[in-house]
Parts: structure tokens; sequence; C-alpha cells
């Protein structure tokens, strides 16, 4: 931790900067542009993606303290498995000729 | 609010009253012995509120005791049931009960509960900590699973019990075919008792990263510890699956959603999908620490130090992702298609790789060493073959286009019992015997352990061998009878007799732990058995409530086993010794057990009223803990240096 | 376990049993991580599930939903410079940012209990439809957070006005910084793969 106790919280304040700044460009493209749908869930998934991160990081201090590892590491495994549940789920229950 | 007083009381069944005025009888009499040898306040505040880890330990055993206990009862009265053609000894409603009540207590009551009991009483020993890192929570953790467990079991004098199998698949489970009370417990009684495994599953990670002593690496962790650690990881992985599955099931039963309705667009395999997520990695939460457990007790009893550290670590993780990715096994037949059972076939054999190779491991741990044939031994090596059984017809199994042939038979039946039964029953056995005399001060007997040991081995594989090929033949799984023309009969009859034996052989360790209690020789050596290697061996017996005067240093694995081999480590040195600062008890988590089970059970009823009204109690429970500030009370040196001192003996003691 | 006071570190980070509640606390994140995916799970496969009750497309206030996202936004903005005052030791500051991302927070809150009155008006109830059942359990399981989040913020401003600033109620509070700032990346999800999606 470089103490930014002092002073002036400007990491923060970059941070909420960067948050709006996305959700913005998220608004823009989802609703002001004529891209085909795929596209624009990539671009506004991606950018939701980019703004977890930069929650974690920017102001949960996600690599922040001593043993940070097994914080990091629990993390990204949560987020790997949620990610399988997700995916995993959907493609599961709609792939066969179960779904009606 | 409308109260149904006439169907409140589960009524008309000779068997179920019975069982009734037994419950009634029994409840009278434990208060009335409480009260007359006034046991209450030592009950209180030695037990229902100790925070110490061992206590809380002893208690989840005694509680998976009496469950198993509940569920091998339903186990015989269906291998009664079917031991002949066309019995009426059970109607079909009735045998959907027991076996629904048979498995969800089985795995969620008894192997639950047994397994984090053992790790209660092992893992802050074994890694040289006084308790866990947060031990209030932790007794809280008890008081959740036993209310669910409760909960759970009321369901069969009040109200009715579930009976749409331990999978509780929808539709059945939905309120339109399923309209009574029973399944409304299943969701609830096991969110009650989810919630608390969750927490366990948090408190325990968080123990072993951050509480082990000093030397004590990740790499030099016992096994048990280390399956411990991947069991917890994946508690916390899974069970939240588990809370979402069974709170849209009780939104689809209590307030009319469609989730996994037949109308509406719900999508009853989306039920199936969601409970498998969670029930596969469940199935390898109840097998790790088994793997752990003989892991110990081979190294133990050979007297050599685990082969292959370092690859059985490896296997365990891997099992542990890949637990996470095979779930879709249990549906094949539901018409997923080819792509998806593919994948998933594949996934599932693949578990067999890291499992063979733990088989391997303790093999060549064994190879060339010293065997000594104890009873925890004993299960250990019956556990081998057995358990293998169940491997090789899993892997049968996991091929998708030869399950069509197997699914929702016997055969999957014996399959499960192969792997659960030597997979956690055994190991739980095995670890009784193994740490009965570190909690206790005095070893189970080994005479009435034989006895205990072959019958119930005999009785298992009488039980669940000839099962394999009723369900080959064609013998369906959760059907109350069969025809006399099948020809199924002899082979049932045998089933059966097998189960009389098994019966015979947990009465046996019943008899052998008040056998045992009454007249086994008492002794206070540290290391019982002689050959011990981990640290929980390292202090008194009984341990006592601060479990280390002064906290080990490891350098190695098999902490213990070197500090016999190089003699240090023994003599303490009264200067050392510092006021040991303790976790104090704490009343309020019995309390919330107590809410929980009452809010549990009004919303069962959906007396939503009432149900608001005991939820202001859990709210104030909350508050009441936000500001609690339990600072808990420190161990004087006087009390540590004279028990210390007996235990240890003037040699092993530097006076200065 | 007892108070051993390391001055380095941040305030919350100086006693034992502070730490293990944090290190505790990811842990339970990840389980909520879990717990929000297999929402989403559901969400996803019911999605289109609409049994000719209305769809997303129809019953979604877009601009509503663009003023919940920025309330929720600057909370979680806001609850940083909480942690930051807390750090500098300023329990008056800390005490008026917290209580200025509740305002937001509460703000979220009684949107989203007006967007639930709207959807019930439009004959749009979790009865309705599998698309329905699953959007409000989704939508509430967050808010129900959100709520639990403001009631125990109220905790802690009680036990920092009458404790002070130490490091077990530093502890807490930032344990709390870490549960909302959770919840806003759980309501950048929504936002996106609900409401976004749900109007395209
Ligand atoms: C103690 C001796 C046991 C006996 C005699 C026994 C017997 C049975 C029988 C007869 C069935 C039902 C077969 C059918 O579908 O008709 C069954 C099902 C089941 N058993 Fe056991 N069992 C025993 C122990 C266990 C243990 C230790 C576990 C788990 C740790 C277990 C878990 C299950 C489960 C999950 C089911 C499936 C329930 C369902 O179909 O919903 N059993 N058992
Ligand atoms: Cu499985």
């Amino acid at each position: 931790m470089s103490n930014q106790e002092k002073g002036f919280p400007i990491s923060h304040i970059v941070g909420f900067l960067l948050s709006i700044t996305f959700t913005v460009v998220a608004l823009l493209v989802a609703l002001k542009t004529d891209l085909p749908k795929t596209t624009i869930m990539f671009v506004i998934g991606g950018l939701a993606v980019l703004q977890a991160g930069l929650q974690l990081i920017m102001f949960m201090h996600l690599n922040e303290g001593k043993d940070n590892y097994s914080k990091i590491i629990h993390t990204v495994y949560a987020i790997f498995m949620a990610v399988v549940i997700v995916i995993g789920s959907i493609w599961v229950v709609t792939a066969g000729h179960s779904i009606h | 609010m409308d109260i149904k007083w006439d169907q409140l009381l589960v009524s008309g069944d000779p068997l179920i009253l019975g069982s009734q005025i037994a419950i009634v009888l029994t409840m009278v009499g434990v208060v009335a012995a409480l009260s007359y040898f006034k046991k209450w306040k030592w009950l209180w505040n030695g037990w229902l509120t100790s925070v110490d880890h061992k206590r809380i330990g002893i208690m989840y055993i005694i509680m998976g005791v009496l469950m198993f206990f509940r569920g091998g009862v339903d186990g015989l009265m269906m291998k009664a049931q079917t031991a002949v053609p066309e019995n009426t000894f059970l109607d079909a409603q009735h045998y959907n009960e027991v076996f629904t009540t048979h498995g969800v207590i089985m795995i969620l009551f008894m192997a639950m509960p047994m397994l984090i009991g053992i790790m209660n009483i092992v893992i802050p020993l074994q890694i040289g900590a006084r308790d866990v890192a947060f031990p209030q929570l932790n007794l809280l953790s008890f008081w959740l699973t036993f209310a669910g467990a409760m909960l759970f079991n009321v369901s069969f004098v009040i109200g009715g019990s579930p009976d749409a199998g331990w999978t509780s698949y929808f539709p059945l489970a939905g309120k339109e075919f399923t309209p009574g009370v029973g399944n409304n417990y299943y969701m609830i009684a096991l969110q009650i008792a989810g919630i608390g495994t969750l927490m366990t599953g948090i408190n325990f990670i968080v123990t072993i990263l951050k509480m082990r002593t000093k030397g004590m690496t990740l790499m030099r962790m016992p096994m048990f510890t280390w399956t411990s650690l991947i069991t917890s990881l994946i508690i916390v992985i899974a069970f939240p699956i588990f809370t979402v599955t069974l709170l849209l099931g009780m939104m689809d039963r209590l307030y009319g959603t469609h989730f996994f309705t037949v109308s509406g667009g719900g999508l009853d395999m989306l039920w199936s999908n969601l409970f498998w997520l969670w029930g596969h990695p469940e199935v390898y939460i109840v097998i790790l620490p088994a793997f752990g457990i003989y892991s110990e007790i081979i190294a133990t009893f050979t007297k050599k130090r685990l082969f292959g550290y370092g690859s059985m670590v490896i296997s365990i993780v891997l099992i542990s992702a890949l637990s996470m990715l095979v779930w879709v096994h249990h549906f094949y037949t539901m018409g997923v298609g080819p792509a998806v059972n593919t994948v998933f076939s594949i996934t599932t054999m693949m578990i067999s790789i890291p499992t063979g190779v733990k088989m391997f491991n303790w093999l060549f741990t064994m190879r060339k060493g010293r065997i000594e044939f104890t009873a925890p031994m004993m299960w250990a090596l019956a556990f081998i073959p057995t358990f293998l059984i169940g491997g090789v017809t899993g892997v049968m199994l996991a091929m998708a286009a030869a399950d069509f042939q197997y699914h929702n038979t016997l055969f999957l039946v014996a399959h499960f019992h192969y792997t659960l039964i030597p997979g956690v029953v055994y190991a739980v056995f095995a670890a009784l015997y193994y740490w009965w005399p570190k909690v206790f001060g005095f070893k189970l007997s080994e005479k009435i352990g034989k006895w205990h040991f072959w019958l119930f081995n005999i009785g298992f594989n009488l039980t669940f061998f000839p099962m394999f090929f009723l369900g080959l033949q064609g013998a369906v799984r959760r059907s109350y009878t069969y025809s006399e023309e099948s020809g199924f009969q002899p082979l049932f009859l045998l089933s059966g007799v097998g189960a009389l034996i098994l019966a015979a052989g947990f009465a046996a360790l019943c008899y052998n732990i008040y056998w045992s209690i009454r007249h086994a020789e008492r002794t206070t050596a540290n290391d019982p058995w002689g050959n011990a290697r981990t640290l929980e061996w390292a202090t008194a017996t009984p341990v006592p409530h601060y479990n280390f005067a002064t906290l080990p240093e490891v350098d190695s694995l098999d902490a213990y086993w070197e500090m016999k081999k190089n003699n240090k480590g023994f003599t303490l040195d009264k200067n050392q010794i510092k006021p040991i600062h303790m976790p104090g008890n704490s009343g309020l988590p019995a309390i919330m057990g107590g809410i929980f089970l009452v809010f549990g059970f009004f919303l069962v009823f959906e007396w939503h009223l009432l149900a608001a009204i005991v939820g202001i109690g859990i709210i104030a429970g909350l508050i009441m803990r936000s500001f609690e500030s339990n600072d808990g009370y420190h161990v004087p040196v006087d009390e540590i240096v004279k028990h210390e001192r007996t235990w240890r003996g003037e040699s092993k003691w530097k006076a200065k | 376990m007892e108070g051993k006071i390391n001055t380095s570190a941040p305030i919350e980070y100086q006693s034992e049993q502070s730490k293990l509640n944090i290190l505790g606390f990811w842990v339970f994140l990840a389980a909520e991580i879990i717990l929000f995916a297999t929402l989403f799970s559901v969400f996803g496969v019911l999605k289109d599930r609409t049994a000719g009750g209305p769809a997303g497309s129809e019953i979604f206030e877009i601009k509503d939903v663009i003023i919940q996202t920025l309330l929720l936004l600057t909370s979680s903005f806001t609850a940083g410079i909480v942690i930051f005052e807390m750090r500098r030791g300023n329990r008056r500051g800390l005490i008026i940012w917290l209580v200025i991302t509740l305002l937001f927070g509460l703000g979220f809150l009684s949107m989203e209990i007006n967007e639930f009155m709207h959807y019930y008006h439009e004959g749009a109830t979790m009865q309705t439809s599998a698309f329905l059942s699953s959007l409000f359990v989704l939508l509430g399981t967050h808010g129900a957070h959100v709520t639990l989040g403001t009631g125990w913020a109220i905790l802690i401003i009680i036990q920092l006005l009458t404790k002070g600033i130490n490091p077990t109620t530093a502890g807490k509070m930032h344990i709390w910084s870490l549960y909302w700032h959770f919840l806003d990346v759980i309501w950048i999800f929504i936002f996106t793969f609900v409401y976004l999606a749900g109007v395209l």
C-alpha cells in the first residue's frame, strides 16, 4: 500500500470515472448503434467484465495485503466456476430435444 | 392462515403410531433423567454452548450416529419389504417416503455430520492450533445442521414425509403432483442445514490457510488436512448452488412461481441440472475426507511415510476440479443430446485417473511395510477392494450409451452403495477406532471390533452384491414390489438376509462403545498406538481444552514422527508457558438454531404470519451478534503447569 | 488471537481476528459469486419462456434503470471514500460519507420497489411466467442484499459512534465495504445481461 491515506483519493476518482465511462459506452453501443445483436452482446459483456475487474482491484483491493494469494486464487476459481455454471447450464438444458 | 388440525399429526398407520409413542416416551425420559441427576447446567454450559472444537465434533458425531440409526432402520424396512414378492408390509406411498428419507438422512444428516465432526476434532490438532478461525460460527454451524435434521425428522410424525426421492425431481415434487407438506419439509430443512454446512466450509478454509503452526507449510500438512481443505473448497463452491435450487423449489411450491412446473413456461429439467450441479460435488465432499482418513491410518500402521505425497495432493486437487464438471452423468437419459452426453462421459471417465493414482499410492505405501492389523487398519484394508468394485461399476455407468441400459435399475443402487459405504461409512468407522483413544483416553475393544468388522463386511457384500445382478436383470429402483413371475425372489431374499447381518454389525459397534466405556483400560499416553505420525498425538490424552501448552514447531512432513526420531520437543520448560487465550462460550448459536427450527416449521405449513414473527427473532439474533464483544478468557499458567506435569511425568519436565 | 498490534498496516489489518475475518469474508464472497451465477444461469435458461405473458422489452423502463445504475455506481464510489476516510482516522468524515452512501442505496431501493409496482400494474407478476419468476427472484435477491447491507451499515455506525475507529470496528467497516462493492458488481451484470440484453 503506497500510503494514499493522506491527501486526495485519486485512485477512487479515476475508478469512478472509468466505471461511468464503461456504462455510458455500453448504453450507447446497445441503444444507439445498428451492429448485429451478437456483436453488441460481446461488446457490452466485455465492458461488464472490465468494470467488474475494475471494482475488484480499484475499490475492493483484491491484491492488497500480505496473503493476497489465497484471496486471488480463491476468487479466480469461483469466477471460473461461475462461468462453468452459467454457460454449462444453458448449454446442457437447451442442447437436446428435451426443450419444448 | 387456516390450520388444518386434523391433518397435522400423521395417523392411521400402526408403525408410525408406535414411533410417535416411542418418541414422546423417549423425550419425557430424557427430560426426567436430566432433571433427576441435575445435569441441565452441565449440559448447557459444558456442551450446548461450548465453542471447544473437540466438543462440537463430538456433538456432530453423536448426531451422525443417531441419524445412521434412523437411516439404517429405513434401509432395513425397504429390505424387509422387498425380501418376498408382492409383500404388503409397506404400501407404495410408504415405500416412497422411506427411500426418500433414507437417502436424504444418510447423505446430509449422517455422512456430512460424521465427517465434519471428525474434521472438527482432528484438524486444529493436526495443524497445531488451539481452535478454528471462527469458534462461535462453528457452533452456529452445528446448531443449524442440527435444526435442519430435526425439522426433517419431524416430518414423519407431523404432516407427512417427503416422498419424491432424495433427488426430489420436479414436476413430481411440485405442488400439482404432491400437494402435501412433505416436500416443503425437504426444501426448508435442507436449506437450514445447508447454510450451516456452507459456514463450516468457510471456517475450515480460513482455519487451514491461516492458523497452521510455525513451520507447517502447505506441503507439510498431513493428508487429512489436505483433503479437508479441498473438501471445504468444494463446499463453498457447491453449496450456494443448492441454496438457490432449494429456494427456487420452495418458491414454486409456496408462492406459485414457474421455475420447474410443466405450465407457465417452467422447465422441469432445470431442476435436475441444478440439483446435480450441487449433487455430484456433494458426493466428493463426503468421499474426500475419507481418502484423508485412510491415508493417515495406512501410513501409521505400516510405519512408513505415505507413498507419493505430492502426487496425492495433485490428484485430490484434480478430483475437486473435475467433480464440478461431470454433473450431467446423472441424467444422460433425459434427452440432453449426443454432444452433451459425449462431453460429460469423457469428463466422468477422467475422474477415475486421479482416483486410481490414490489407490496405487496406498498400495505402494503398504508394500514391504510391516502391517499391523488393528481395527482401524482393517477397515482401511477392506475399503480398497470394495471401493474398487464401486469405482469399476462407476466407469461402466459413465459411458452414456451403456447407461441407457443400467439407468434407474438396482445396478445403480448397488454401485453407489459400493462407493458410499466403503467411502464414507468404513472411513468413519476407521476414524472412530483410530482417534477414539485420543479423545476419550481409552481404546475401543479390538475383540468386539473384529465382530463388528466381519459382520458388517459380510452383511454389506451380501446385501448389495446381489443387487448388481438384480439390476442387470431389469429390477428397477424405487419400486416397492415385484411379481412372483419376475424370478427376482431368490436374490432379493439373499439381499434381505445380508441386511440383517449388516444390522448385527452395527449393533456390535454400539455394544463395543458401551462395553469399552465400562471396561476398557484407561490410558494417558499421548501416543496410544505407538506409531502415530502427526501432531494431534504430540499432546496429552485426553486432549486438554487448550490443546497445546506451547505451540509446536514443525520442520518436515510427519512432524510428530520426526519429533520421536530426533527425540526433541518433548521436554517442556516452565518458563515457556504463558497464559493461553481461549474463546468464550456462547449461548446465541443454540438459541438461533431453535429459532430457525421454529421458523422453518411455520414456513413448511405456510403459516406466514407466525413465520414472520419468528423471523424477527432471527434478525434480533444477528443484531445481538454484531454488538457482542466476547473476548474469551485466559487459561492461567498454574493450571497448565499442573496438567502438563501430570501427563508428561517428571522426566520430561524441566522445572527451573 | 490476542490484540497483537501491528501499526504499519492499515488499521483494519492490525488485529489478528480482523485479518481472519477479512479473509473469511472473501471466501464468503466466492460463495456469493456462485449464488448469483446460479441465479443468472436460471435466468439465462428461462428468459424467453414468457408463456404468453409480457417479454422484457415490453415492460423494462430503460430510463429508470439507467438512473438506478448511476445511483449504485456512485454509492460504490462513496463507499470507497468511506474506507479512505477511515484509514485517515477521520471518524466524522467516515460517517458523513457512509450516510451519503446509504442515501444513494435507499434511492436505488425505492426505485426498485417502484419498478416492481409498475410491473405488477402491467399484470406482470412472479406467477405469470417462468421468465418473470426468474426475473423477480434475481432482482429480489439482489435487492434483499442491498437492504441487508443498509441495515448492517447502520449497526456499524452505532458502534463507530460509541467505540470509535479501532481495529475491530475498522475490520467490520472494511468487510462491509467489500460487500457493498460486490453488490455493485452484481448489478453491472444485471444491467448488462438482463436489461440491455432484454431491450436489444
Ligand atoms: C446401512 C445399510 C443400508 C441399507 C440396507 C440401504 C438400503 C437401501 C435401499 C434398499 C435403497 C432403495 C432401493 C430402491 O430404490 O428401491 C437405498 C437407497 C439409497 N441409499 Fe441406502 N442403504 C444403506 C446405507 C446407505 C448409506 C450409508 C448411504 C449414504 C451415505 C445410502 C444412500 C442411499 C441413497 C442416496 C439412496 C437413494 C434414495 C432414493 O432413491 O431417492 N444408503 N438404500
Ligand atoms: Cu455424479
